[in-house]
């Protein structure tokens, strides 16, 4: 899909922080993904490879946190997780859900030496 | 030297999001409604748009952004042979618009003679749900037969829809799709989703979605 625009924003926002704080090097970059994003982590780690190559963020390792999907009922207030497949309240079947993480897609936090 | 953490917590594609409100703040500024409308390869995108357009003909004036992965115009085709300016923009092989490219489809149209921008995204369920265009809502038309699952296998771009319509319903006759089970799937994960079901082939349903789609318009642009 689209993981090479979505290496190219880590890179940015990261080298944006790294300026920020001065850094001499950006050596790990903390990912936040929840499993209802549909990013693959080998292909952004692929290009990654590559587009990181000239930057403050050579070398630098990504770390996947991967979200898990927790839905709540609002019939029943049952909180439960999907593996894999979306589906309705084990407890009392209803599709009156929330979904409550799982949707996360960001840049936590990154690891630089200065 | 020194190991530090850095905290950041900035959404991934956040570029994408301020252009987008950009695109946005734009449109509003000439009173244009605008729609992005999102399916799957086929589903019926242009037909939907030519259908709308015939429709409101004479009630609208409607402009059309056309994405497309290569430089073949025959959807844009289509548009401009009714009358209605249309740009179309090439992806170069990108599985969807982003709004950079939406921001240089609007500087070729004459806003200020348009009430209603409709862009047909590329087709495609899961690119374009992480790209913000800046509309002011979100369409995705799903058809008979691609499957009742499809909310299942693709619960992202379901989550920020305004606007379902689910096309095709002539075929539903030929088709094993459980109309109970698809919409179990969407009010998971869109509760109350405004859905027309249609048929751009008999031309069911589809004066619901233009009432509407122009009752809408009409109050945002006024
Ligand atoms: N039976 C039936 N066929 C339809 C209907 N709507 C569209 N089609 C057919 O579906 C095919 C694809 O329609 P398009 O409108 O080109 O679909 P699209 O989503 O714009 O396709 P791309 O832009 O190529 O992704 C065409 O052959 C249409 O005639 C419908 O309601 N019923
Ligand atoms: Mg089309
Ligand atoms: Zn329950």
């Amino acid at each position: 899909m689209h993981e090479l625009a979505v290496t190219e924003s880590i890179l940015q926002i990261s080298e944006k922080y790294a300026r920020e704080a001065d850094a001499l090097k950006v050596t790990g970059i903390n990912l936040v993904i929840g499993k209802l994003s549909s990013i693959v982590d080998d292909s952004v780690q692929f290009y990654w490879d590559i587009i990181s190559n000239n930057s403050l963020c050579k070398g630098a390792l990504l770390h996947f946190e991967r979200r898990d999907a927790v839905l709540h009922c609002n019939q029943c207030s049952v909180e439960y997780r999907i593996d894999t497949s979306l589906q309705p309240c084990p407890n009392c079947g209803s599709p009156d859900v929330k979904i409550i993480s799982g949707e996360e897609f960001f840049v936590d936090s990154i690891e630089i030496e200065k | 030297m020194n190991a530090i953490r850095v905290p950041v917590v900035e959404k991934i594609l956040s570029a994408n999001d301020q252009l987008a409100s950009q695109n946005h703040a734009l449109l509003k500024s000439k009173h244009v409604f605008s729609i992005n409308i999102m399916a799957s390869p086929g589903a019926g995108k242009t037909s939907v748009i030519l259908q709308t357009i015939k429709g409101l003909q004479g009630r609208l004036k409607i402009g059309v952004i056309e994405g497309d992965t290569s430089a073949v115009t025959i959807d844009a085709d289509k548009v401009n042979e009714m009358g209605v300016p249309a740009v179309q923009i090439n992806t170069g092989g990108d599985c969807h618009l982003d709004a950079v490219m939406v921001a240089g489809g609007l500087q070729q149209l004459p806003l200020d003679d348009i009430d209603l921008m409709i862009i047909e995204n590329v087709g495609n369920l899961v690119c374009p749900a992480a790209f913000d265009l800046g509309t002011d809502i979100n369409v995705l038309i799903a058809s008979v037969p691609e499957g009742d699952d499809k909310p299942y296998k693709y619960p992202a771009i379901y989550r920020g829809l305004d606007v379902l319509i689910l096309n095709k319903m002539d075929l539903l006759p030929y088709i094993k799709f459980r109309p109970d089970y698809f919409k179990e799937g969407v009010e998971m994960l869109n509760p109350g989703l405004q859905t027309f079901p249609v048929s751009c082939v008999t031309g069911e349903g589809i004066s619901a979605w233009l009432d509407w789609l122009e009752k809408r318009v009409k109050e945002e642009i006024r």
